[in-house]
């Protein structure tokens, strides 16, 4: 497989070291000078220097040809939307990845469909609400795609929806449970499902609509 | 009519005034606070400090009722950022980018964008002016 990774800090030159241990071919773009002399000895002629928002970097870097897939791990949001945009829309790339910085940049990379991609800031804070057991709804899964998540929550004694079935819930539009996990066993939440204190639901819902299931499930 | 300027340098700042001048409501966003002195000691629109990619600022700033926006920042791919997020997310009908790299500009512009660039204007200019010197042509002996 051939791979072309825009952006050699860390996260970069990790993913392009691990790639070349596998024995795929990776070209390495960097535009710091002194980032790019220190990793010279090491990746030789598999790093290059230049703005990988540049076209002719980007032809240096073989993307006509094309690679079958391109990182743009940069620590700039900008320069990797721009990088992805160009891969895909000008050279016919069939795959990107983008890292992603700022999480409130997610949008514009949603917006302009670019997909994957990856926050590590974002993937921790989903691992501490997981950790934490003050937060009463946890982010399973992001269906970005589809606009759509998946949430766990647990119901406790005081909760309004314990001693209820799930057809008297009055559920918000746009939410649904999908199961309910008790003693170690799961079962598909239907209509005549039973909700009892210490329950494990898993429910499924559109982004914002979370309150709203909080209210119905966890308090009145 | 109301116009947003993301960039407020010699270009953003320039524009802004014009546009002032020619009866625009204008609102002008940078991240550095001192940019507000090139809009002179009078400027009688909004200035916000803040990232020009950043939605909750260009709320503020009043991009959902903008006829116009004006992406002018020293970054390029910070300003095709800001066209995309501007035509897309808030469907504003006019939104001009610029955008120094020739090849880029060139990419964005067929794909439907706005771009400027002032580099390729100055190299059309140069050559135009060269040409328009008549230096008299030369003929090598063979």
């Amino acid at each position: 497989m051939y791979v072309v990774v825009a952006g050699a800090g860390k996260v970069g030159a990790n993913v392009a070291r691990s790639l070349l241990r596998l024995g795929h071919e990776v070209t390495l773009i960097e535009q710091r000078r002194d980032r790019f002399e220190r990793l010279e000895d090491e990746f030789e002629h598999q790093v290059q220097r230049g703005d990988a928002t540049e076209l002719h970097v980007l032809e240096h870097a073989g993307l006509a040809r094309p690679p079958d897939i391109v990182l743009a791990l940069t620590g700039d949001d900008e320069d990797n939307m721009v990088i992805c945009q160009l891969a895909k829309e000008k050279y016919g790339v069939p795959k990107v990845i983008a890292r992603v910085n700022d999480p409130r940049n997610q949008a514009h990379f949603d917006l302009l469909g670019i997909s994957p991609t990856v926050c590590a800031t974002s993937s921790i804070m989903a691992l501490v609400e997981h950790e934490v057991p003050e937060h009463d709804l946890i982010h399973l899964l992001e269906l970005r795609k589809e606009n759509l998540e998946i949430v766990e929550v647990l119901i406790d004694r005081d909760s309004p929806s314990a001693g209820k079935r799930v057809e008297g819930l009055e559920l918000p539009e746009g939410a649904r449970l999908i199961s309910v996990m008790r003693d170690g066993q799961a079962v598909v939440a239907v209509g005549s499902t039973m909700l009892e204190s210490g329950d494990q639901v898993l429910a499924i819902l559109e982004p914002g609509k979370e309150d709203e299931l909080r209210r119905v499930l966890l308090r009145t | 009519m109301k116009a947003l300027i993301i960039g407020c340098g010699r270009v953003g700042s320039s524009t802004a005034l014009q546009l002032q001048s020619e009866g625009w409501d204008v609102v002008v966003v940078d991240e550095n606070e001192d940019a507000l002195s090139r809009l002179g000691d009078h400027w009688p629109g909004t200035f916000l400090v803040g990232h020009g990619i950043d939605t909750d600022l260009l709320r503020e700033a009043g991009i959902e009722d903008a006829d116009a926006v004006v992406a002018a920042t020293d970054g390029d791919n910070t300003n095709i950022v800001i066209g995309e997020v501007a035509e897309k997310r808030f469907d504003v009908k006019c939104v001009v980018v610029r955008v120094l790299d020739p090849a880029r500009a060139e990419f964005y512009a067929a794909r439907g964008m706005r771009t400027v660039c002032p580099t390729q204007t100055a190299i059309d200019t140069l050559l135009e002016t060269v040409r328009s010197c008549e230096v008299p042509v030369v003929r090598t002996t063979a």
